[in-house]
């Protein structure tokens, strides 16, 4: 499915507004994971706006797609996608992080819309979509599982255990992402625990590696484009992306991983998207 | 192996099957009538019998290999794809290796999964505190959503497992390494999750057990009424919902209980049961018999249920020690149960 010139711009403006709508609800909640949240806007944007079979007046129909964030902690960056594409009413998330609010840090699939999968816990998404992909193939159904990881998150041995899982299972039926931000919270990756060689890794743990800008539309449908048409190997998706992307004072910055920001910072932020993109 | 089809038991010769055996014969035969049952080991498919399912569904069975993180997270998403996943490992690995999985991905989202975990208590008494777990009852039934149950034998297990389809949410059934004798001669004796068996009537002390304590107290009860003591033993096999019920009825007829578990005594069966007394308000004389806070010594598992006072002797003595107890009678019990 190529993007055309028009499709590719509504894209671009539902990320920039996606993007305004995290830095808003950062500061309705006093606090948010705002840069990896930052960083994953055009992989959930490009999945629910253009890839994803789902229904949000339906949002429990048997056919549609999955998607786990497994990256739990980027909450505050998910539940705008899912207000936005209309699972519920935006100035809901006035509530993000109040008492008895449905919304909180990690979603709640239980209490929030849309959601497949609870998550926070890091290393448990994978796992819970090659048990959703199994499930699909085995009940001969053609919805896929779409699983977003962060990279510090594969520091977890849990996740390749699923990796290995998915490579003995050729689980083809489902396509994992890494938002590939270099960073977590102490640091960068590479120096609190390195990954690399990270695409080798995949590959031996039987997968099939597209290493892609992680912030450009394009690229990112040519990658799923070619994993909807994998049937021999699993496919991950690496995006290389920038942590805190489009607000300039917190890119690639580590204290962005999590903070809070007063009106003043908001205004700024939202100001340097407007300039961004 | 004896197998009577086609009426509404099945009986199994339970001297020739192991308890892990006729679980997995169970739900082989739950898996004809059953298509949406699908079974997960971690390279345990032999040791936890789950096999059997295995061999007769292979296209719905799933060996993860050694990964327990990943069997639970594989079976969260099989149970959210609509399935409904049985899976079977050592109860040392699914309680601790992993809980956060079990707890997170499972009772969190409360997922209608079934864990069959064997192994459980000192069953697998020569592999030592590695592989033995006297600590999973108190860690699964702190887990909101759980069922936990402890069945007292292979029969009680078959029925635990029929009775575990039709009851929603996350069941943990707690079994042993499969060798242990049976108590029950067929599975037709009113089994019910959350209900207490009283297996021995008896005013004068109450003996509360679950898994391989109920055949020790049951012989006890019956040494014990030879001597003319009137011994009551509760098959305790659902640990959680406790049966309430059960146990303050026994507080009010016996004023005397022990609790006899093969596991801590900190956070299992004796913990549950001393929850319901304490906010009962009512007093009584308590005992618990397991392990007393302390690692599992190494041995096979008859010597060690004696070293720990969980076989005949051992009860029958404690018995004796806890009869020969004094404490306050309260003769308005009666109006207020």
């Amino acid at each position: 499915m190529a993007i055309s010139e028009q499709e590719l711009n509504a894209l671009k403006e539902t990320a920039k507004t996606i993007r305004k709508d995290i830095v808003n609800v950062t500061e309705w909640a006093g606090g948010a994971h705002i840069g990896g949240a930052l960083s994953m806007v055009e992989i959930l944007v490009i999945l629910y706006f253009k890839y994803m079979n789902v229904d949000p007046k339906n949002p429990d129909k048997p056919d549609r797609d999955r998607f786990i964030l497994s990256k739990g902690h980027g909450g505050v960056g998910f539940a705008p996608v899912l207000a936005r594409k209309g699972y519920f009413d935006f100035d809901e998330l006035k509530s993000f992080n109040r008492f008895m609010s449905p919304f909180g840090m990690h979603l709640d699939g239980s209490k929030v819309k849309g959601v497949d999968a609870s998550t926070g816990s890091l290393g448990h998404g994978l796992p819970m979509a090659v048990g959703l992909a199994l499930g699909a193939r085995l009940k001969k159904e053609s919805w896929k599982t779409y699983c977003l990881m962060g990279d510090g998150e594969c520091n977890e041995g849990s996740v390749w255990e699923a990796a290995m899982a998915a490579g003995h299972f050729n689980v083809t039926n489902m396509i994992t992402f890494v938002d590939r931000n270099q960073l977590m919270i102490d640091g960068k990756t590479e120096t609190v625990m390195g990954l690399e060689p990270f695409t080798d890794k995949w590959r031996a743990f039987g997968f099939i590696v597209k290493s892609v800008d992680g912030h450009s539309f394009e690229e990112l449908a040519a990658a799923i484009d070619f994993a909807h048409n994998q049937n021999d190997k699993p496919v991950v998706i690496i995006a290389n992306t920038k942590k805190g992307r489009g607000v300039d004072y917190m890119e690639d910055d580590v204290k962005w991983h999590y903070g809070s920001i007063n009106s003043a910072l908001s205004e700024q932020a939202r100001n340097s998207i407007d300039k961004n993109g | 192996m004896t197998e009577i089809t086609g009426t509404t038991w099945t009986v199994y010769d339970a001297n020739a099957m192991t308890q892990a055996e006729i679980y997995g014969h169970v739900l082989a035969e739950l898996g004809q009538t059953h298509p949406e049952i699908v079974g997960l080991t971690a390279d345990l498919a032999k040791s936890t019998k789950i096999g059997v399912f295995g061999e007769k569904f292979p296209e719905r069975f799933f060996n993860v290999g050694i990964a327990e993180q990943n069997l639970f997270g594989i079976a969260a998403g099989l149970a959210k794809a609509g399935l409904l996943p049985f899976v079977s490992t050592m109860a040392a690995f699914a309680s601790m290796r992993a809980c956060e999985q079990v707890r997170t991905d499972i009772c969190y989202q409360n997922l209608n999964c079934k864990i069959i975990a064997t192994h459980g208590g000192i069953s697998f008494g020569t592999a030592g505190s590695t592989h033995n777990a006297h600590e999973d009852i108190a860690i699964m039934r702190s887990f909101p959503n759980m069922t936990v149950i402890v069945p007292a034998d292979g029969i009680e297990t078959a029925n635990a497992v029929r009775a575990c389809i039709h009851h929603p949410g996350p069941v943990y059934i707690r079994v042993g390494r499969g060798f242990e004798p049976t108590w029950y001669e067929n599975e037709d004796y009113g089994f019910e999750i959350g209900k207490a068996v009283t297996i021995h009537e008896g005013t004068d002390i109450t003996l509360i057990c679950a898994g391989i304590t109920v055949l020790q107290a049951g012989e006890a009860a019956k040494v014990l009424a030879e001597e003319g003591l009137s011994v009551r033993v509760l098959n305790m096999h659902t640990i959680k919902p406790i049966d309430q019920t059960a146990v303050m009825q026994a507080v009010l007829d016996t004023r005397r209980i022990i609790t006899i578990e093969e596991h801590n005594v900190i956070g299992g069966l004796g913990s549950a049961v001393a929850d319901v007394i304490a906010a009962s308000g009512k007093g009584c004389a308590f005992e618990k018999l397991g392990l007393q806070d302390e690692f599992s010594l190494v041995g096979y598992p008859e010597d060690l249920y004696a070293h720990y006072k969980l076989d005949t002797n051992g009860i029958i003595e404690k018995v004796r020690e806890v009869m020969g107890r004094d404490f306050e009678e309260d003769e308005e019990w009666k109006d207020e149960v």
